[in-house]
């Protein structure tokens, strides 16, 4: 059951910006598809125009081939969890995972078999006769999603359904999507601004900006050929250099990397330089051009977090096994070579 | 309101404690003390004390006047019409206000507090003007023969007029706090409007709505200024329940006045036992589950500990 969008806009005030501006996509049925985006890209108000919470100003939107823009979100059947569980409080975990079969009409037994099993789907077996005030953040989620699965939904709808909750949960419940995305292959479509949540769950990935859909494509895809320098830092991050292209080349302060097909001479690029991404070597004493400073260095774990100096004043963030980093015997105040070969260079145009 | 009433018993906080020498603290506690004898406790006491003064057989015959039976009998139907209103009223704005996003909304919330702003006295003329010999629809008023001003009608209206804002501003704070997001739940699991209210909505509202309930039935059966004004004061026809404290009063008539004028004190009394009560009973109720979840979440951390070490 495939979720697609066409020319889809909403704007919230008559001659306010548009929250959600020409958006087009499809995701795919049986997967992961993640909207992803920083706060204020529309990610949330795409999902809800999808129910049918908020209605467009123009588009169209279908759900398994069919046109529901104008249908109500009560006969959209779609599952739709939100960031804050949005539980019954009133009703015990039964009644709210009962809640949408009991509206349509089903037979008690059924009811009462269904909730079992998927309280179990959920892990969560025992806990029927609890109130939601009785649950944890990690546990009230849960039941949130077995509530939304009950009635057998067309597409899955999860409004940053980890946001609200700790480290530690978010990533049990990560692993426990995606164990649980395996067997039910149930459409769904997930709404995120934390990018790791993106890389690791999503077989699609629509990356929105400013209402507008910025690069839509697999993760590893977005990641290794983001299409804008928005796309870059927003997916990796980065240190974003300013430069510009002299025959073939762009030259970024004394680094040379190579510019992108098609870049004019004297057009301005940026190049976005991943953390992991830079190859240090300790420079020999003496003037060699493409040599920075090590400002200072911080250890994370089994990493080294090195900010490096460039002699135009700009700087940039480099990580790096710790191990590599006692081989290359690089101390705070080293002088080294840099090799920027995988930075991402664009030509400002094309960049926000 | 509850607010204040839960925060007479909390202890001040460390910064407070420090600032304030004992001294102060107690001559504040005094001071707020008195205060509360002087103009809470005493007219209490005083309203009573004058109804029982000529004995409980007195004040049961003054109670069993047909006029003071008649008033009783008018405040409740007054009560019993106001209150059902202003419950639907109430909770349809309420409804309407929180949920929908709309042309004139903030002008309909200034508006749902425009009885609270005026007087009283207003109020009532309000309908006079309206309904009077000399109103705006006095025409249809006479051509129907319809009888609103110095009859039950007038009573009722005013009486709702001033009493609107209580259901609704009771249950629009609810309703705010609250947000809609389980409406919003119910609606994509299939919900239709009547079943996201009643399955939902209400019982998510149920505290709210039922003090703004009581503190409208309070204010409806004690309301006297705009009442006074469309009355007309016939006894034993438009006589409000306040109306016909005034009149015996007025008849020295005290051990009367002060017998009826006891039956609205026990009211408001009895208004806000139901409502320290049911606050009471809900926050234990709270307090309970969550005891019960810590206990749960404690036994589930502490088990994996003890396997590991």
């Amino acid at each position: 059951m495939s979720v697609r969008t066409e020319i889809v806009s909403k704007r919230f005030a008559a001659r306010g910006p548009a929250a959600v501006d020409n958006v087009t996509f499809e995701a795919k049925p049986g997967a992961i598809t993640t909207l992803l985006g920083p706060s204020g890209s529309g990610k949330s108000t795409l999902l809800r125009l999808i129910a049918g919470l908020e209605r467009p100003d123009g588009g169209k939107i279908s759900i398994d081939g069919k046109d529901v823009t104008h249908v109500s979100p009560r006969e959209r059947n779609v599952g739709f969890v939100f960031q804050s569980y949005a539980l019954f409080r009133h009703m015990t975990v039964f009644e709210n995972v009962a809640f949408g079969m009991r509206i349509r009409k089903l037979g008690k037994e059924r009811i009462q078999e269904r909730v079992l099993e998927l309280l179990s789907r959920v892990q969560l077996a025992g806990y029927e006769g609890r109130y939601p005030s009785q649950l944890s953040g990690g546990q009230r989620q849960r039941i949130a999603l077995a509530r939304a699965l009950a009635t057998d939904p067309k597409v899955l709808l999860l409004d940053e359904p980890f946001g609200a909750l700790d480290t530690k949960v978010r990533i049990e419940l990560r692993e426990w999507l995606l164990a649980f995305q395996e067997s039910a292959r149930v459409t769904t479509l997930l709404v995120t601004h934390d990018q790791d949540e993106a890389l690791e769950l999503s077989e699609h990935v629509v990356l929105l900006a400013d209402g507008k859909v910025e690069q839509t494509g697999a993760p590893h895809e977005l990641y290794d050929a983001p299409a804008t320098s928005f796309v870059a830092s927003f997916l990796g991050g980065g240190s974003l250099l300013k430069g510009t292209v002299r025959s073939g080349r762009a030259e970024v302060g004394s680094l040379a990397v190579q510019a992108p097909e098609g870049a004019e001479d004297g057009a301005e690029v940026r190049a976005l330089v991943r953390p992991h991404d830079v190859r240090l070597e300790k420079a020999a004493d003496g003037g060699e051009v493409a040599v920075a400073r090590v400002e200072r260095m911080r250890r994370i774990g089994p990493r080294i977090k090195l900010l490096l100096m460039l002699p135009t004043g700009d700087a940039v963030t480099v990580h790096m096994p710790k191990t590599e980093v006692d081989e290359l015997g690089i101390e705070s105040g080293d002088r080294v070579l840099v090799d920027l070969k995988d930075a991402k260079v664009f030509v400002e145009d094309y960049a926000i | 309101m509850s607010g204040v009433v839960g925060g007479l018993g909390r202890r001040p906080e460390r910064g407070a404690a420090e600032l304030e020498t004992p001294l102060v603290r107690g001559l504040l506690i005094a001071a707020a003390l008195a205060f509360l004898a002087l103009f809470l406790v005493a007219p209490l006491f005083t309203v009573f004390s004058a109804a029982f003064s000529k004995g409980v057989d007195v004040y049961l015959t003054a109670l069993a006047e047909p006029e003071t039976l008649a008033a009783i009998e008018l405040t409740l139907i007054t009560a019993g019409i106001a209150v059902p209103m202003n419950t639907l009223f109430g909770i349809a704005a309420a409804w309407v206000l929180s949920k929908y996003d709309f042309r004139g909304k903030s002008a309909l919330l200034t508006l749902i507090d425009l009885p609270f702003s005026v007087s009283p006295v207003i109020s009532g003329l309000i309908f006079v003007l309206l309904f009077g010999a000399q109103g705006l629809f006095a025409a249809q008023v006479q051509e129907y023969d319809l009888k609103i001003v110095f009859a039950v009608p007038g009573i009722v209206l005013a009486t709702t007029f001033v009493t609107f804002p209580l259901v609704a501003r009771e249950v629009l704070a609810v309703m705010e706090a609250q947000g809609s997001d389980e409406e919003e739940a119910a609606l994509t699991l299939g919900a239709s409007l009547w079943q996201i209210f009643f399955k939902v909505t209400l019982p998510k509202i149920r505290w709210g709505l039922f003090y703004g309930v009581i503190l409208c039935n309070a204010r409806a059966m004690g309301e006297f200024g705009a009442v006074s004004v469309v009355s007309g004061h016939i006894r034993g026809e438009t006589n409000t329940m306040p109306l016909q404290v005034e009149i015996l009063y007025n008849e020295y008539n005290f051990v009367a006045a002060f017998a009826v004028a006891s039956l609205l004190t026990l009211l408001a009394l009895l208004t806000l036992g139901v409502k320290k009560t049911a606050e009471l009973a809900s926050s234990l109720r709270e307090a309970r589950r969550a005891r019960e979840a810590e206990s749960e979440l404690t036994v589930t951390v502490i088990e994996p500990r003890g396997v590991t070490s």
